[in-house]
């Protein structure tokens, strides 16, 4: 029994250390940001003189105000649409039964399995054809809806008995209704799950935004800090600075989530 | 009689609602998934280059060229360097990490806070970090530790032997902390009586590792597998955003096959060419699939 305890603080002592060599990137990052001049080559995570001048200075000399507000809205856009009809999808999946159904919900699942590699190129050339590059639409319409999404909901309210809905169908609620009033928040667990995994995902989406944004003022966060960075190339501190800007956000909703997170990262490997 | 009548139409009812209710998304898979994968096979065959009018049928020109395309053969071999060597150590660290954790009765909710914080991170903004970490000295950190470990200095990202592996070291930091999670969700679900059984019949800790934890845990392996190999195939953002000019250098060396994907659609407008990698890039992944789906069906 004794040896466990001492090996049990082995194990501590050894998770403890490789968490710290985890989190040096993320110290180092916040720690250049707010060091000036000739202290940013010091080796050191201390900052003697800490200012935030690198932060005034990127806000007000460079889009980055404007790259975070497109990422905010076309991430909303993009949560609220998936939040809707993935999970009114996954619903009527769950609930309903109509002819179909079995192949229509494969053929759902099945385009996870197209990379989107391979659809960038027929996107860009619908969203040229229409004049959809450097709008927001362009941005956001191809992750309205996802097979991961709908897959995902359709579990949750399989789980649900059958007799809730029809209490509402007694009461003469139309099949809209029964699904926004009474499914809907049985499964409000899944629906944040989802929501912050849409928010994150997209927040922190490359390919397809640096592909359909050619205006500077259309880039996206991560869009505008790598071709802002290629720019300032011998500037470590702003580019750290523009790290940061684009990681802080993450890290405060997943410092508030953190469980509702882990939960369904742990529940896609469980059922997926 | 009656009866029956009104249930019908209730169930048809239903089923109007019903198809309503997938109506808008149906058109939307069509739309945006569907018609723009058959259209990428299409464009394969073709010499589009955005700037041309139309697109001309040229057969199976592309893939004939892409036989032959020395860059081609040299992403697609850097493509399969990351998943062999990447995974592997990923799912490793990312299992030592969860067995320990899981044997810790105080503080495993801050490790794994702590460990799972990288992957919710833009990997843009990851890159750069590990980028600057990765530079020559006196700015770059790890060659700093070398230069008083006394070690001559690395060239790391502008090395054609190293640079691979600096693009692994950060996305396997990145990544591990997802394994991790998978892992301890697994571990959670085995059932404590194994373990009491085999403590009762005086198995080591290690007998336990081997004859329970591992083969009890095989579905999250083979999640993990699977899940992974699609992610290492498709690197590209951190490529992107830690090579010199965005070039996949020095000399191609770290260049994956999506970048080079991307430089064929979006740097040389090379459409139809750019869209034959991709058919390559979706049957790969499409192989992959089709294991995954053969193993967990022999599961059952």
């Amino acid at each position: 029994m004794k040896n466990k305890s001492i090996l049990n603080k082995v194990r501590f002592v050894i998770l403890a250390v490789f968490g710290l060599i985890m989190l040096f990137p993320f110290a180092w990052m916040l720690s250049t940001s707010i060091k000036q001049g000739k202290e940013v080559f010091n080796l050191s995570l201390i900052v003697q003189n800490p200012s935030f001048n690198n932060y005034i200075r990127l806000f007000s000399s460079s889009y980055f105000p404007r790259w975070f507000v497109n990422s905010f809205i076309a991430g909303s856009i993009v949560t609220l649409s998936i939040l809707f009809f993935d999970s009114l999808m996954g619903y009527t999946f769950a609930k309903h039964n109509f002819r179909g159904k079995k192949i229509i919900f494969i053929l759902v699942l099945s385009t996870m399995m197209i990379p989107t590699e391979m659809l960038v190129i027929p996107w860009y050339l619908i969203s040229s054809q229409f004049g959809w590059i450097d709008t927001y639409w362009g941005i956001v319409f191809p992750g309205l809806m996802t097979g991961f999404g709908t897959f995902l909901m359709r579990q949750f309210f399989d789980t649900l008995p059958d007799d809730l809905f029809d209490a509402g169908r007694i009461d003469g609620m139309n099949e809209f209704k029964i699904w926004a009033q009474i499914g809907m928040p049985l499964v409000r667990a899944a629906l944040s799950a989802l929501a912050i995994f849409s928010f994150v995902g997209n927040w922190n989406a490359f390919l397809w935004p640096l592909i359909i944004s050619s205006e500077t003022s259309m880039y996206t966060l991560p869009v505008g800090l790598a071709l802002f960075n290629g720019e300032f190339q011998t500037e470590w501190e702003m580019i750290m600075t523009g790290a940061s800007v684009a990681t802080v956000p993450v890290l405060i909703i997943y410092i508030i989530f953190q469980r509702q997170i882990i939960e369904g990262i742990a529940l896609t490997g469980v059922k997926g | 009689m009656k009866n029956q009548i009104q249930k019908g139409t209730i169930a048809r009812q239903r089923e109007r609602w019903a198809y309503l209710f997938i109506s808008v998304p149906v058109v939307f898979y069509v739309l945006v998934r569907f018609m723009p994968t058959l259209y990428a096979f299409y464009l394969s065959f073709t010499d589009w280059d955005i700037i041309s009018a139309e697109a001309h049928w040229i057969g199976l020109t592309n893939y004939k060229r892409l036989f032959s395309d020395k860059i081609f053969y040299k992403t697609l071999s850097n493509t399969f360097y990351y998943v062999i060597i990447g995974l592997p150590i990923s799912i490793l660290f990312g299992f030592i990490l969860a067995y320990n954790i899981d044997k810790l009765k105080i503080g495993n909710s801050i490790f794994k806070t702590v460990y799972f914080m990288p992957y919710i991170t833009s990997m843009v903004a990851v890159a750069w970090v590990w980028r600057w970490l990765f530079q020559p000295a006196p700015i770059g950190v790890f060659n700093n530790i070398l230069i008083t470990m006394g070690i001559p200095m690395q060239e790391f990202l502008n090395s054609t032997t190293q640079s691979k592996n600096c693009i692994l070291a950060a996305t396997v930091w990145s990544g591990v902390g997802f394994q991790m999670i998978i892992f301890l969700a697994g571990m959670k679900g085995i059932s404590k009586q194994y373990y009491e059984a085999a403590k009762i019949d005086g198995a080591s800790s290690f007998n336990e590792l081997v004859y329970i934890t591992l083969p009890l845990l095989k579905n999250s392996f083979i999640f993990l597998l699977i899940t992974g190999t699609i992610r290492f195939l498709r690197i590209f953002t951190q490529v992107v955003n830690m090579t010199r000019q965005a070039s996949g250098g020095p000399l191609n060396s770290s260049k994956p096959l999506v970048m080079y994907i991307y430089d064929n659609a979006f740097r040389s407008f090379d459409m139809g060419y750019a869209s034959s990698l991709t058919v390559i890039l979706f049957i790969i992944i499409l192989l992959i699939t089709l294991i995954q789906m053969r193993i967990t069906r022999d599961e059952k």
